[in-house]
């Protein structure tokens, strides 16, 4: 419906051109685009969970998958086929409708996150004037489906899972909004691409030196990874899902494809999340600071490329956000689960304050300079 | 009717079916969530009224915020799980202040605005937005998050009521854990609560 209402408008497009705007029919960009934010949704969760179950085996002292496709890289997908097989039990007692669409509810917001998402010059679906805004907005829909979920599947471990995640998405979503708003404010603008070009034009103060985000929000960038995972669920945020005491929290009833569409979900996020982090903190498709991309022209080198130049900037962009995915997975393996009041504490006492001030830094450094 | 009018009418169908849901299911549950359809559909009107950051605030707020709080204090406290319904049985009483209310409302607004003209609609540009909200009409802006900052303490104030120093001291009952332990334990406890110097640290056993 987004696409439809607005490609008729131009105040919902910022000025950037997708490369998917082909041809002056309104059909043809509109199926390219749904394909690519569908093939990006289907596949690279994937290469993400590959990445996860290889590298927490290494970390591990064992060999992950080795059995499906070379080096175990179809796993996934066998996965996948495994699920849709399985038989689809609903418990007795569960509210059926509710219990069926939970899953759906969870997983939409997290693909309709990655319209607005760049990852190259002019790879991306849509270039929204509010695309930060919009972002944070889709992904905080999920919290919907996870509460249905607890609740419908009339089992108490279930229940207390959907409470615990329903209250730390609650805590969570604050400072990882306020952590995305300074980057707001230093850019002066809420499209993802241009927050990609400002960074590209962002000197040290005085200096031609060229630096990311993340130099001069280096708080900022910490809580928003923090806050990233906690919203995810990762550990050593798995609270909700915590085996040792909720058996596997409001997914407990769920079994296959809809518990495949949470699964898809918690990789998908993976992906989104930190594809918001290259393009908030990591300077997007630029492949150092101050180093333009071969074959572009527009500004900071990173903008009116040719196809080599495109190309580079999708390898440059995955790759970021694969090493951000694999930082995640080592944070799995590393730390043991917080407990509930500490994860709670964490949140309210010094993630929220620690936000405000890196927002009110910001805001200050952005008027005095 | 142009594009815009078809989506308006479809999003503002779904909208107007979910607030009927809402009112008319028996499961408190299930009323949650259809209210969560109803102000998710507000935000799909505004849409075509090219007001797309009116749109994105009404799912922060209302759909991502107020619904999940809604189910989450449900869950916290009485939600039946499962297929149990939750009724209040008021509803003819409901029916007649919506029903008079919609009168009202739309005689007002009718007279009101009725015979204004139309206009194609064109939103702002959101750095306009910000300017005006920042710029030219601040001191509202900051009265305003005052206003909502001395509710959110006064909510904290009311919530804390029972056990916090804010209000009385409530007499606690004591859940008998252990007869073993020292007799005269719970008698100094009770008196340091009747006494009232007690925080709310003390009343568990």
């Amino acid at each position: 419906m987004m696409l439809l209402v607005t490609s008729g408008v131009a105040p919902y497009l910022a000025q950037a051109e997708s490369i998917l705007d082909v041809g002056d029919t309104f059909i043809v960009p509109l199926l390219l685009k749904l394909a690519f934010v569908l093939g990006i949704f289907f596949v690279v969760p994937l290469v993400a969970g590959y990445l996860e179950h290889k590298a927490m085996a290494r970390m591990q002292h064992r060999r992950g998958p080795v059995e499906a496709g070379p080096f175990g890289t179809l796993q996934l997908v066998a996965d996948g086929i495994k699920f849709i097989q399985k038989e689809d039990l609903i418990p007795s007692a569960a509210d059926k409708w509710v219990f069926a669409i939970a899953p759906g509810v969870a997983l939409v917001p997290a693909m309709l996150a990655l319209l607005v998402i760049p990852f190259g010059p002019g790879v991306f679906a849509l270039d929204l004037e509010l695309g930060l805004f919009y972002v944070l907005a889709a992904s905080s829909v999920s919290v919907l489906g996870v509460l249905m979920g607890g609740w419908s599947s009339a089992n108490k471990f279930s229940l207390f899972g959907g409470l615990r995640a329903g209250g730390q998405l609650i805590a969570y979503e604050l400072p990882l909004i306020l952590a995305a708003i300074a980057v707001a404010v230093q850019a002066g603008t809420l499209s993802l691409v241009g927050i990609v070009e400002a960074q590209a034009e962002f000197m040290l103060f005085g200096t031609g030196i060229n630096l990311w985000f993340v130099i001069p929000q280096l708080l900022g960038f910490g809580i928003f990874f923090v806050a990233a995972l906690a919203e995810l669920s990762r550990p050593p945020f798995d609270m909700p899902i915590g085996d040792s005491e909720l058996v596997f929290g409001y997914m407990t009833e769920y079994s296959g494809i809809k518990y495949a569409m949470y699964m898809l979900t918690e990789y998908a996020g993976m992906v989104t999340m930190s594809a918001l982090m290259v393009v908030l903190y990591l300077g997007g498709w630029q492949l150092l600071p101050g180093v333009p991309l071969p074959g572009c022209e527009g500004a900071g080198g990173l903008f009116d490329c040719d196809v080599t130049g495109t190309l580079l900037g999708v390898v440059v962009t995955f790759g970021k956000i694969m090493l951000l995915v694999f930082v995640m997975v080592w944070l799995r393996v590393a730390y043991p689960r917080l407990r509930e009041d500490q994860l709670q504490r964490i949140a309210w006492q010094v993630m929220v304050p620690l936000a405000l001030l890196n927002l009110a830094l910001v805001t200050i450094a952005k008027v005095v300079y | 009717m142009t594009g815009h009018d078809v989506v308006f009418v479809l999003v503002g169908l779904l909208t107007a079916g979910g607030a009927v849901l809402t009112v008319t299911s028996k499961n408190l549950m299930h009323a949650a969530l259809f209210f969560a359809v109803t102000l998710g559909g507000i935000a799909g009107v505004f849409l075509p009224l090219a007001a797309d950051f009116l749109a994105l605030v009404q799912i922060v707020v209302y759909v991502g915020a107020v619904a999940v709080l809604f189910m989450f204090g449900l869950m916290l406290t009485r939600a039946p799980i499962g297929r149990e319904a939750l009724d209040g049985q008021n509803r003819g009483l409901a029916m007649a202040v919506a029903g008079g209310l919609f009168v009202v409302l739309s005689t007002l607004v009718i007279g009101a605005f009725g015979d204004l003209p139309t206009a194609e609609v064109t939103g702002p540009r959101i750095d306009d937005l910000g300017i005006a909200i920042f710029a030219d009409w601040v001191l509202p802006f900051e009265v305003l998050s005052m206003l909502l900052l001395a509710a959110l303490i006064g909510a904290i104030v009311l919530a804390r009521r029972e056990t916090g120093e804010s209000g009385e001291e409530l007499t606690v009952t004591r859940i008998e854990m252990a007869q073993d332990r020292d007799p005269d334990a719970l008698e100094r406890e009770q008196a340091a609560l009747t006494s009232g110097s007690g925080g709310d640290g003390e009343e568990h056993a």
